[in-house]
């Protein structure tokens, strides 16, 4: 599994959605998840079928408990597949063993929360840098930080930065490895509508420039016109996938 | 069902205790050791004291006892008149030697006469087998049990001494016990040796026959009246006394047995309050930090509570039932096992201290008290942090807690920080920012280090003082003493014994130094001024040769008097012409036990105005002729007692074997506990507190060892840290308690072994590893997902 390099000029998109010609990263076939809950079982998925593809922007939309989480957590080697498959790059993620399982998250994902999950007791710099101490070919803490736009902020601790400066901290420590995806749940579900949008121009940056396919949960519309495309997700299965024809920069974007 | 007869709030009480049951386990375990070793100590020490009591009462135990050389009966009627003497005994006592049938090694006996009708007014018999003595007959004795079993002598069965120089055959009728000889040890002897030495009661028409006695006495004990004042009754005793050769009188605090037994209580009250203080303390830390972190997670949870409408007061105790069915768990359980301990304890006394009968006693009182002692301590811990959430305002309370503020550490300041890994930094800045707990935890670990130390070092005390005491000091093979001095001539007739390879004379006469108020009574050892056999030591243990002129006192006894080398003393003989005289101190000896005053033979006998005498010899034998040569000994009519040296330690050592080896145990779990307990508990708030994190670290791909590392690190720098500190408390206190017991008996060094210092290192790490890995476990099980979902 190869890191894929940064490559940011325009793209084009085939009639079904998917652009042309680009690699699918992961290759989703009737993946279902069940809860069990001893008397009564909770399908959060229900044979999902869906390809992502390299560099490419997907935001998934879909109600209260449609299964956007669990698919993200799936994807990203947090939870394990109870039916179906998940190939990254042709391995399957659903039998991977608890080693493998880290080593992909160590060196492939990034992971961006509502709730930043930053450590308290290390500074910016220092949260990012707990990532570049263990990746393969990290950009230096400055340097995810400077992406992010809080190249000055890097001596503070996350208590004494404001909600959004902790989530571009969250984005920085996310990119910082290179990841070969991001996946964002809810990055902008604690902010306000201001700082909502410089947190998404942030990862679109990202998405851009460093070609990183980004998958972003939302609960707003008008956040997924940022994306290539569009996947509603309704009772833990896709209902739809919607080809956005032009691609709006956050900065665009109002609510 | 139970659980539904319960308000909503006391079923969140359970839930809360069931959430959280290792912890309380752990916490409950604490504190039940301190309550059991508080019930087990107290209990026993009423159930000896009280027995103690009641066998004296029963029995007529003597209050003063006095020994002298021999007076007409009618002394005793004139020691009668003694205002506050109540009742009086006069008898006949001879120290003999004995042979028991099919035993080689000497053993020596203590004869006591009752009355030939065999009721004593003092110090009566509790006959335990066989028959009183028949009147009229002269070769009949009750043995003491304690020697009886340990030789397996029965009724019937018959034994040989020999009383002033002639052999007598006994025939064993009884065996009985005396209030006298609870705990049963030779005069001048360390260590108890039942098997070789034995109480023998005998008539007193056939002992004062056979020890040309009759109509006369060298021993009377008494009672006193109520309200007398002993030390004047003591004083007018001896001023009667003198003439008769009476060597002092003493009450009940100098009598070896119940000075033994009163010792033992001593300690056992130390350890009933030193050991039940720390667990408690630990118990109290503990449930500080629980309680702190359980209210810290509940914060919301409090707010609402209070947003129904709840009280602050109901809000309280709350969170008070849940410390309290702690505190029932822990001293309840802790009692019963308590009572368990202190009857086993009990049955263990009375292997070493015989009674006819042991009451059991469990006063309330000590129940009570343990459990009013653990809630304090309970309540003392926790208080200040219920107290805190119970006033904090709803609206408040509704927010989450401020965010934690850290900082950089001094040490990463310092310029140490370039060789930190961010995991090493979370680790030092969380010891920084939690310095109390970080403080408590190393102080929790340090006093189970130090229980261990303090536990083991007795053993290890005693070890070395008895190889210092028989490899360095006492190498004689036997020790021969006469019934009278003897002439310098007996060395030579004993020399020339087949397989004697070498002797040295002693004169021992007893005495009273005095400087000026200060006056203690003791013996003056005199001994050849190089002695190869019997020798002193310095404080390097390192033999001495006594001066020609002045006396060698033990370093106690220096103290004891508060003289030092160069001053001077008055030594009063107690025997003889009792001559009084000023002698110099000439220096100092370091002795474990006894107090003595040392100088030459030649200045014995100077001193004493008298010819070249000797008191006794000291022996080298070849070991093949070791038998020969006692049976030539215990023939001679003038040697009142033999006694070999090597057996009674081995014999010493294997009777407390046991015990010591039970204790080390139980130390050793309790000391366990305790590190157990507490690095399971910091284990378990910090990963309560940072579950969070390290979560987010393995979404980022941490491995667990990774984050294990993060939270363990924590805690075994705190445990590396707190292990040395422990083991220096360990020392110190180990030098206070021998400080403390320090008695004119016995001294304890403190000497503690590498091997107790890498036992008690290593038995804290082995808890600590323990609860490390238990939490370790659920590091291993933490759930990413559910974990990050929340703000916390
Ligand atoms: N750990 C769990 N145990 C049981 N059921 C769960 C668990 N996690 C999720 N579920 C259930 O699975 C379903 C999908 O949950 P999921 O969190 O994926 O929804 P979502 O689309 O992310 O919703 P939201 O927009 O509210 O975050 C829901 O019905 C939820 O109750
Ligand atoms: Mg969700």
């Amino acid at each position: 599994m190869e890191m894929h390099d940064a490559n940011g000029d325009t793209r084009r998109t085939a009639p079904n959605g998917a652009p042309e010609d680009r690699e699918n990263v992961f290759e989703v076939r009737g993946l279902t998840k069940v809860y069990d809950m001893g008397e009564v079982q909770v399908h959060a998925l229900r044979g999902v079928d869906l390809d992502l593809y390299d560099s490419e922007l997907v935001v998934l939309l879909g109600a209260s408990g449609s299964g956007k989480s669990t698919l993200l957590n799936i994807l990203g080697g947090l939870d394990t597949a109870t039916d179906g498959s998940v190939r990254y790059e042709g391995w399957d993620l659903t039998r991977a063993t608890e080693r493998e399982l880290t080593r992909y998250r160590r060196h492939h994902v990034g992971f961006i929360f509502q709730f930043y999950n930053l450590i308290p007791s290390l500074t910016a710099r220092e949260n990012v840098a707990i990532v570049t101490e263990i990746a393969d070919d990290p950009m230096t803490p400055d340097e995810a930080l400077e992406v992010v736009g809080l190249g000055d902020r890097s001596d503070h601790f996350p208590a004494q930065l404001s909600g959004g400066q902790q989530q571009r901290v969250a984005i920085a420590r996310a990119i910082a490895k290179r990841p070969a995806v991001l996946l964002c749940d809810e990055p902008t579900g604690a902010l306000d509508s201001e700082t909502g949008i410089i947190v998404l121009d942030a990862l679109d940056r990202v998405n851009r420039e460093l070609g990183t396919t980004t998958v972003v949960i939302t609960h707003n519309v008008e956040q997924s016109k940022i994306a290539e495309r569009v996947i509603y997700l309704r009772d833990g299965q896709v209902e739809t996938v919607k080809v956005n024809e032009h691609r709006k920069a956050p900065k665009e974007l109002e609510w | 069902m139970l659980l539904a007869a319960l308000n909503a709030l006391d079923r969140k009480v359970l839930r809360n205790l069931w959430e959280m049951r290792g912890q309380v386990i752990a916490i409950a375990l604490v504190m039940l050791s301190g309550v059991a070793t508080f019930v087990m100590a107290l209990s026993t020490i009423d159930s000896l004291e009280q027995t103690r009591e009641r066998y004296y009462q029963d029995y007529r135990f003597a209050e003063v006892f006095a020994p002298l050389v021999r007076a007409p009966e009618r002394v005793a009627e004139q020691i009668r008149e003694i205002p506050g003497v109540s009742q009086v005994q006069t008898r006949v006592t001879a120290l003999v030697n004995l042979s028991v049938p099919g035993y080689t090694e000497p053993v020596s006996g203590q004869l006591l006469s009752i009355p030939d009708d065999g009721r004593p007014a003092l110090n009566q018999l509790y006959l335990e087998e066989g028959r009183r003595l028949t009147p009229g007959r002269d070769d009949e004795v009750i043995l003491s049990d304690i020697f009886a079993e340990a030789q397996d002598l029965q009724p019937g069965d018959s034994i040989s001494a020999v009383i002033n120089g002639r052999r007598k055959q006994l025939t064993v009728v009884g065996v009985a016990l005396s209030p006298e000889y609870i705990f049963q040890i030779k005069p001048g002897a360390l260590l108890p040796a039942p098997e070789r030495f034995g109480i023998l009661w005998m008539g007193r028409t056939p002992l004062g026959t056979a020890q040309d006695m009759e109509g006369a006495f060298n021993n009377v004990t008494l009672t006193l009246a109520p309200g007398a004042d002993e030390d004047a009754v003591i004083d007018r005793l001896d001023a009667l006394l003198a003439p008769y050769g009476g060597q002092s009188a003493h009450g009940r605090d100098l009598q070896p047995s119940h000075n033994y037994l009163s010792e033992e209580l001593r300690q056992l009250r130390g350890t009933a309050t030193v050991i039940p203080t720390i667990f408690l303390a630990v118990a109290a830390f503990l449930l500080n930090i629980v309680i702190s972190r359980l209210i810290n997670t509940q914060r919301t949870q409090i707010a609402a509570m209070k947003a129904f409408g709840y009280s602050n007061v109901a809000v309280g105790v709350h969170y008070l039932k849940l410390v309290l069915v702690i505190v029932v768990i822990g001293s309840i359980v802790g009692s019963v096992v308590g009572v368990w301990m202190g009857i086993e304890l009990g049955e263990l006394y009375l292997t070493f201290y015989r009674f006819p009968y042991l009451d059991y006693v469990l006063e309330p009182s000590v129940l009570a008290i343990a459990l009013l002692v653990s809630a304090g301590a309970a309540l003392a811990g926790t208080l200040y942090a219920i107290r805190k959430a119970v006033t904090l305002p709803p609206a408040v309370a509704m927010r989450p807690a401020p965010p934690a503020l850290y900082r950089e550490t001094l040490v990463e300041r310092l310029g140490l920080k370039r060789w930190f890994s961010q995991p090493t930094r979370m680790i030092v800045r969380q010891l920084q920012r939690r310095p109390t707990k970080a403080l408590l935890t190393v102080v929790g670990v340090a006093a189970a280090s130090a229980i261990l130390v303090l536990g083991q070092f007795s053993g290890d005390s005693i070890d070395y003082m008895l190889q210092i005491q028989f490899d360095r000091a006492q190498r004689e093979d036997l020790t021969v003493s006469f019934t009278d001095p003897a002439s310098a001539q007996a060395l030579y007739e004993v020399q020339g014994l087949r397989g004697v390879t070498y002797g040295e004379p002693f004169r021992s006469v007893p005495v009273r130094l005095r400087n000026g108020h200060r006056t203690h009574r003791t013996a003056i050892q005199g001994l050849p001024s190089e002695a190869r056999l019997h020798r002193i030591l310095d404080e390097n243990q390192e033999p001495i040769t006594i001066p020609p002129e002045g006396m060698l006192l033990t370093d106690y006894l220096a103290e004891l008097l508060d003289v030092q080398p160069g001053d001077e003393l008055t030594a009063e003989v107690l025997e003889g012409r009792r001559p009084e005289r000023t002698v110099a101190v000439a220096g100092l000896v370091k002795e474990y036990t006894g107090v003595s005053a040392y100088m030459t033979v030649d200045g014995v006998n100077r001193l004493m105005q008298e010819g070249h005498l000797i008191s006794g010899l000291y022996l080298a034998a070849d070991a093949r002729y070791r038998q020969e040569i006692l049976q030539s000994l215990q023939e001679r009519p003038r040697v009142a007692d033999v006694t070999a040296q090597e057996d009674a330690v081995a014999s010493f050592i294997e009777s407390w074997a046991e015990t010591i080896l039970t204790f080390t145990f139980i130390i050793t779990l309790l000391a366990g506990i305790i590190a157990f307990g507490v690095v399971y508990n910091s284990a378990r708030i910090s990963l309560s507190e940072r579950s969070r994190e390290l979560a987010s670290l393995r979404v980022l791909g941490f491995t667990r060892g990774e984050i294990s590392y993060i939270l363990l690190g924590e805690l075994a720098i705190l445990t590396l840290i707190a292990v040395p500190l422990g083991l220096v408390a360990g020392w110190l206190g180990s030098a206070g308690v021998a400080e403390a017991m320090a008695t004119e008996m016995f001294r304890i060094p403190v000497v503690i072994d590498r091997s107790t210092f890498a036992l008690a290192a290593l038995a804290v790490l082995v808890a600590a590893a323990i609860s490390g890995l238990i939490v370790r476990r659920r590091l291993d099980h933490l759930d990413l997902i559910d974990v990050l979902k929340t703000r916390e």
